[in-house]
């Protein structure tokens, strides 16, 4: 479990976060929802250390993270996975070697054989067994945020975030990303925390959402309570999306609503 | 300036905090010296050589005095490559190549998250990205130094004798004429101290690199140019204390 408490970070006088307290649950997909602006990479920077917060606390599983000593630092950031929005990729690396790459730096008790057993593991979790040989330039947008994921979990993260993770990807790749992290959270039980801007994506894997508005947590809840959720800034945000907009006036002008037409057969509709 | 100046001295101790293991750190010091020593000795050469053998001509055509001998022409390029030609013109082409390459992949490595990345791994990435960098380049510099020592007598010797200039023994005669060692010593202090200088400013140009493709560029630019002015200002402080 990650705890956010009174968050506070500004840039030349403009505050960005204005006092966040939050929860991240473990073994859940924790969204960050909110427009551009809104903050969540800042804080998602202060969580994971890229960043100091100007005031408040973040504790990891009861261990205060900032302010407190560099080897308790290093200790929880060993813990953390991390898939950056352009998944960040070694390019002077294969994909063997960006899998490989944590667990030769932060486990050097392991063997080469194990080593080789956890990668092709990970490879094999994210679909991409066939593909180590491969360079970062070779493979495409979808690959590279597997390949992210992959050596996220390699050295069996306790924490994993995803930095707007379908971004530049298509719709059946996003959900396929989607499906990932989700199975993949629940499979080992981790503290995931994805940042996103993307319905589809809130629908699909929020265990837990928390909707960020100006640098301020306006609402939280899960997928089940999103869409009926009163908060104006969130509704706005939410139909503000053109899929939503256009599913409500089908909903409004056939007969029956969605929901008539989502039990017609394929070949109908 | 002294605002940069001190972020430059914290860049620098960041490196020594919290250092990698020696073994990956080994490992990746013999990458970068691959980088930036076989892969300069081409560029290297070519330059040596022809300084050379301009020097040597150029010599040839201002001594005109019968009362001069001829041998002096080998001994002014000697003296000339040691002390001067050698270590700083090849440490000035060095900036151009390895500092402009050191500064351009760090600000990549920046702009594509790659070195934060590394410190959400919880790796040093000042120490494991930098450090070898400037560890290679103080390994290296030297001994291309040395070898454009050599390159350049040899092109003196050899436009000098193809173009009349100068005969063999007189140009041999010359170069073995009132040697002094210790400004082998002298241009081996110059070449570390500029190596340190170019990896170093280079490496933190591109290390703090912010923005896009354009800010790397940007930073590429800059390390030149600040590498090879830290070298001039170098070459007249060591000139001036150690001679």
């Amino acid at each position: 479990m990650i705890e956010i408490h009174n968050v506070q970070k500004s840039f030349n006088g403009n505050a960005v976060l204005k006092g966040i307290n939050c929860t991240f649950e473990t073994g859940k997909c924790n969204l960050l929802l909110g427009g551009s602006g809104t903050g969540k990479s800042v804080l998602l920077q202060c969580i994971v250390g890229l960043m100091k917060p100007d005031l408040g606390s973040i504790t990891f599983d009861g261990t205060v993270f900032t302010n407190n000593k560099v080897d308790i630092r290093q200790e929880i950031r060993r813990k953390i996975g991390m898939l950056f929005q352009g998944s960040a990729l070694f390019d002077s690396m294969t994909v063997y070697e960006n899998t490989e790459f944590p667990l030769k730096m932060l486990t050097p008790e392991m063997s080469k054989e194990e080593r080789r057993d956890r990668v092709e593991f990970c490879l094999k979790r994210v679909g991409l067994e066939n593909a180590g040989n491969k360079m970062p330039s070779e493979i495409s947008g979808g690959m590279k945020k597997r390949v992210g994921i992959a050596r996220a979990i390699a050295p069996n993260c306790t924490y994993l975030f995803c930095d707007e993770p379908n971004s530049g990807l298509d719709p059946a790749t996003s959900i396929k990303i989607d499906e990932l992290i989700h199975e993949i959270t629940h499979e080992y039980g981790i503290t995931t925390v994805v940042i996103t801007h993307d319905m589809n994506s809130v629908v699909e894997i929020g265990d837990h959402i928390i909707f960020l508005h100006k640098g301020e947590k306006l609402w939280d809840g899960n997928k089940d309570q999103i869409l009926t959720a009163k908060v104006p800034e969130l509704r706005e945000f939410i139909f503000s999306s053109s899929l939503v907009r256009a599913a409500k006036r089908v909903d409004e002008e056939s007969e029956g609503g969605l929901e008539a037409l989502a039990n017609e057969p394929l070949s109908e509709v | 300036m002294v605002k940069t100046f001190g972020s430059f001295l914290i860049f620098m101790q960041s490196m020594l905090v919290r250092k990698e293991r020696l073994a990956v750190l080994w490992k990746r010091t013999i990458d970068e010296c691959v980088l930036i020593g076989t892969d300069s000795v081409f560029i290297v050469s070519v330059v040596a050589a022809f300084i050379g053998a301009v020097t040597c001509v150029q010599i040839s055509y201002n001594l005109i005095s019968p009362l001069i001998p001829k041998s002096t022409i080998g001994y002014m390029v000697r003296e000339m490559t040691i002390l001067e030609l050698a270590p700083t013109i090849t440490s000035i082409v060095l900036a151009g190549k390895v500092g402009s390459s050191i500064a351009g992949g760090l600000g990549t490595m920046r702009i594509t998250e790659q070195v934060s990345a590394l410190e959400v791994m919880g790796i040093n990435s000042a120490s494991y990205l930098v450090l070898p960098r400037i560890v290679a380049s103080i390994l290296m510099f030297p001994l291309l130094v040395i070898l454009a020592m050599l390159l350049s007598i040899l092109g003196g010797y050899l436009a000098g004798t193809l173009t009349g200039a100068i005969s063999a023994s007189e140009y041999i005669e010359g170069i073995r004429s009132d040697f002094i060692p210790y400004n082998i010593t002298f241009a081996l202090i110059k070449s570390v101290v500029f190596a340190f200088l170019v990896s170093s400013i280079s490496a933190f140009k591109g290390y703090y690199t912010e923005g896009g493709a354009l800010e790397v560029g940007a930073a590429s630019t800059g390390a030149v140019t600040n590498s090879i002015i830290a070298i001039l200002l170098a070459d007249f402080v060591l000139a001036a204390v150690l001679l």
